[in-house]
């Protein structure tokens, strides 16, 4: 496949146009019980053809990468903008598609094609064995989903960007089992340990530790008390606090929901554009960031699928809204600055606004500190259930695995703990953020019509609420 | 020919090309999900984005000396180019075949016979269906996703068996607003019909207009709450998060387990089957097997059976009824009852008239507590009239009290509602369910 030579023959078919190649390999090994459950790799190729065409653009996207499969999707990508043009809800221009040229590459020590079905499968096989800690045991799983995606794309206007990715998300997890109880412990909640990475996260002895440790805690709550259903300061681990900022923090600020696209779908918002500037989000302690910057975060890139350069911005700071998450396009429609976050699930998709790596920055408090602070919450690690209303409004999350807090010290492992709230009255709660930080994500971000999922990621310190309603089951 | 055409001709071609290929020691199944689609998405009743899709992919499973790998690619839909990337992975297949432990619960392939259905539609032409649905909508601010074009399912295996379907169809996913209240309808089938489109377009604006009184706000609680049929598809589809999965019961993960334990019940007013009949989907899931015309699931609340893949029933030694892996319901039908539509306000008397609920997730899976908020057209009704629209409101309730003591009539219609996924490419299915009367549904915020 010649790229360029396919854009010369196709690049008077509209004002502008650029082709965008995807190639995406995703293996998924699975083993549970200490015998293979899931070995599946995909192979994904193809290419999207974008033109702007009287300031309306159309897509066609094609996994037919001939010369005569591209200049088709071209002919129909110029047929969707023109049946458009009369209807089309802004008059888009170039200024939405910079010229840029530049490449990016995940950090990698040890490459993924490295490191062999075997390894992984001898590897998962004893992380199974090691979370045999009890008889009481009945399910073990170790998963991984390895991602090596490569992006190229190149436009009529000069732009040529290309991006090479190499993800990682595993997961270890143990259920056990006594009478009618049953408690599940994963590493951190389902595949929320996802990095930029290579075969060097799969760390034998670091595995084994961590397997053995969720199947001593899923033992642990089978005889735990049940979270208490009270009003009580609220301390959350990162690997909560991802979920956290994930629903409460960026989809509200993403562009196109705030606009409307979204409203038939996932919904829209509760942030007005006049909210920015003005909202008291969250205490003086939130500062939150867009950083697609981050050494080996999951939604980490050096420009968006617009050719925007992507640079750390601040969203809140001190608790105030500054700025939200929309690319170019929402830009222009909004009339307000936001971020390079115009982003597509692959080439089947044309691309919109996502939040990428949304960061919590640091406050300046140890966690021993902060439980020493509480005469009596509740710390919650690990999400397991969450839901969140349209309007990213009212939320009910639950989580894995808690621990009670009295005068000062942890003290009850607790089962079942749930939270729920109302985003600005909760965000206005908080009232101590540590210095630590942890970084977490998810490969499954779900949004769009029609759907797309994408990967993002959650760089989070440890965050204590006042008076938050909780409860268990 | 056309794309079905094509893709058919293309598909046994290139199948039949890996499958002549196997040696003694190995055995194949391969699948094909094919599309040419077009998404157009609207906001204020103006396109959005707009997007064709035309993409095809196989999947190869192979086994060899009882180890498995299931591979899949992207095809171009040139014959001679499909069948060179095949040489290629079905190489990689048996390299990554000799490298892997051996299976236990390996399902061996068998011939479950041969199928070939094809149904042609009668849709837009994709440059006209712009003009299609902003005209009729004209002056309304409208919101969601038109998706049409044919999409295909295949599958072979190196036993003679054979299957295809392949189906032309199209559905207009939408919502009406005034301001932030709104409507939400869809338009789905085979042929696309201006005069039905923009009648299905003027009911959903006279729901609308019942929208446009003050809001309730009501305080959290338990009230007495009729979910239409679509709050109950939404609520019904966490049966497919694992709560009729044999799998998922055996490993603790089952949020219908004490159902099955009979340590719970739900009402005898509720049944579940799985209903092919209802010609959503093909009947032939991945290994090709045929699930049954009809399946009980729940039958007058009791569990009748789960779903078990052959998989399953491997590992458990029990009997599979040719579920999918994932084990959940892919044409689900919510049996109906004896409540007259123009009783339900009359019967509800005083409560919740939800319309649709959203983002449902367990609260507590093993007590079958789900959470979840109500969306678009919900209404307070006072003495079986609509008050008013209620502001958004949350619920945390247990399908044990709200499809079991607490269920209080099921209407004697049901309504189609038809899969409107569209996650890597479009999704066949959907279900059929009624409406339901339930007392002291529990809000929380």
């Amino acid at each position: 496949m010649d790229l360029q030579r396919t854009l010369q023959s196709v690049k008077n078919h509209a004002d502008w146009i650029s082709l965008r190649h995807v190639t995406e390999k995703t293996t998924l090994r699975s083993y549970r019980d200490e015998k293979p459950d899931r070995n599946q790799i995909s192979y994904d190729d193809g290419v999207m053809v974008e033109v702007l065409v009287n300031g309306h653009f159309g897509y066609a996207g094609t996994s037919d990468i001939s010369d005569a499969g591209i200049r088709k999707a071209a002919d129909r990508a110029v047929l969707m903008a023109r049946s458009a043009v009369d209807k089309k809800a802004f008059n888009f221009t170039l200024e939405q598609r910079p010229q840029s040229q530049g490449r990016y590459k995940s950090p990698v020590i040890k490459p993924l094609d490295s490191f062999s079905a075997k390894e992984i499968s001898d590897i998962f096989v004893d992380a199974n064995k090691a979370m045999k800690v009890s008889d009481k045991i009945v399910s073990r799983q170790a998963t991984a989903m390895i991602v090596e995606t490569h992006f190229y794309s190149i436009s009529s206007s000069g732009s040529e960007m290309e991006q090479n990715f190499s993800i990682v998300s595993t997961d270890f997890s143990a259920t056990a089992a006594e009478g009618s109880e049953f408690q599940t412990r994963t590493e951190n909640g389902g595949l929320a340990r996802c990095f930029q990475v290579g075969a060097e996260i799969f760390d034998r002895v670091s595995i084994l530790e961590r397997s053995r440790r969720v199947a001593e805690e899923a033992v642990e709550l089978l005889t735990s008390e049940n979270c208490p259903n009270e009003t009580m300061d609220l301390l959350l681990a990162p690997d909560q606090m991802t979920l956290q900022v994930h629903e409460s923090i960026g989809h509200p600020l993403e562009y196109d929901r705030i606009l409307g696209d979204e409203r038939n779908y996932a919904g829209w918002s509760f942030v007005k554009p006049q909210d920015f500037g003005t909202l008291q989000y969250g205490s003086k302690l939130m500062n939150v960031t867009f950083d697609p910057t981050v050494q080996d975060a999951m939604a980490s890139y050096a420009f968006d699928d617009s050719g925007n350069k992507a640079t750390k911005e601040f969203l809140i700071r001190e608790g105030k809204l500054e700025r939200g998450l929309g690319g170019l396009e929402s830009q222009a429609r909004l009339k307000l600055p936001g971020v390079a976050n115009t982003r597509s699930s692959s080439w089947n998709r044309a691309p919109i606004d996502r939040m990428a790596n949304i960061n919590l920055e640091p406050g300046t408090s140890r966690l021993e500190d902060m439980i020493a602070s509480v005469e009596r919450g509740v710390f919650m690690m690990a999400n397991k259930s969450w839901s969140i209303d349209d309007y990213r409004n009212k939320f009910q999350f639950g989580c894995e695995y808690a621990k009670l807090i009295e005068n000062g010290q942890l003290t009850k492992t607790l089962k079942n703990p749930n939270y729920r709230g109302i985003t600005v009255p909760f965000w206005n709660s908080l009232k101590a953020v540590s210095q630590a930080r942890e970084t977490y994500g998810s490969p499954f971000c779900g949004k769009g019509e029609p759907n797309q999922v994408i990967r993002v990621g959650h760089t989070t310190p440890y965050c204590l609420f006042a008076n938050i309603e909780v409860f268990g089951a | 020919m056309n794309f079905t055409e094509k893709t058919k001709d293309g598909f046994n071609k290139v199948a039949d090309h890996i499958l002549d290929q196997l040696q003694n020691n190995e055995a194949a199944n391969i699948n094909l999900h094919a599309e040419d689609s077009t998404f157009i998405r609207f906001n204020n009743n103006k396109v959005r984005q707009n997007t064709q899709v035309e993409q095809r992919g196989l999947s190869l499973l192979l086994q060899k000396n009882s180890r498995s790998i299931n591979l899949s690619f992207s095809i171009t839909g040139n014959i001679e180019d499909d069948k060179k990337r095949a040489d290629q992975f079905l190489k990689m297949a048996r390299t990554e075949c000799d490298l892997l432990p051996e299976d236990p619960f390996q399902v061996p392939l068998q011939n479950n016979g041969q199928s070939d259905h094809s149904f042609q539609g009668k849709l837009l032409d994709p440059a006209n269906v712009v003009e299609a649905i902003t005209t009729p909508a004209a002056g309304s601010d409208l919101a969601g996703l038109y998706c049409a074009g044919p999409l295909i399912s295949a599958n072979k295996n190196s036993m003679g068996q054979s299957h295809w379907f392949a189906n032309e169809n199209f559905f207009m996913d939408y919502s009406l607003y005034m301001g932030e209240k709104a409507v939400k309808a869809v338009y789905a089938g085979t042929e696309w019909n201006q005069k039905d489109f923009a009648a299905n377009l003027t009911h959903t604006q006279r729901q609308l207009a019942l929208m446009n009184r003050p809001k309730v706000e009501l305080k959290p609680g338990a009230y007495r709450t009729y979910l239409a049929p679509g709050a109950v598809a939404e609520l019904t589809s966490m049966l497919a998060w694992g709560a009729l999965s044999y799998n998922a019961y055996k490993q603790g993960a089952c949020g219908l387990a004490k159902l099955a334990d009979k340590e719970k019940t739900l009402s005898p007013l509720f049944s579940v089957r799985e209903n092919y009949g209802l010609g959503l989907t093909h009947r032939f899931n991945s290994l090709g097997e045929l699930a049954p015309e009809t399946l009980d699931l729940i039958s007058k609340g009791e569990l009748k059976s789960f779903l078990v893949s052959t998989r399953s029933a491997k590992e458990y030694t029990t009997t599979g009824n040719a579920a999918e892996g994932w084990e959940g319901p892919r044409a689900m039908e919510v049996l109906p009852g004896t409540l007259k539509e123009s009783e339900i306000l009359k019967q509800l008397d005083t409560g919740l008239y939800l319309s649709n609920l959203h983002y449902l997730n367990w609260s507590d899976r093993l007590n079958a507590r789900i959470t979840g908020m109500t969306r678009y057209a919900c209404f307070w009704v006072e003495k079986g009239e609509i008050v008013g629209p209620i502001k958004d409101l949350r619920f945390d309730e247990n399908l044990y009290d709200c499809l079991g003591q607490n269920l209080l009539g099921v209407t004697d219609f049901q309504e189609t509602d038809p899969q409107v996924g569209t996650y890597e490419s479009r999704s066949f299915g959907g279900k059929k369910v009624p409406g339901m009367l339930v007392k002291d549904f529990k809000f929380t915020l």
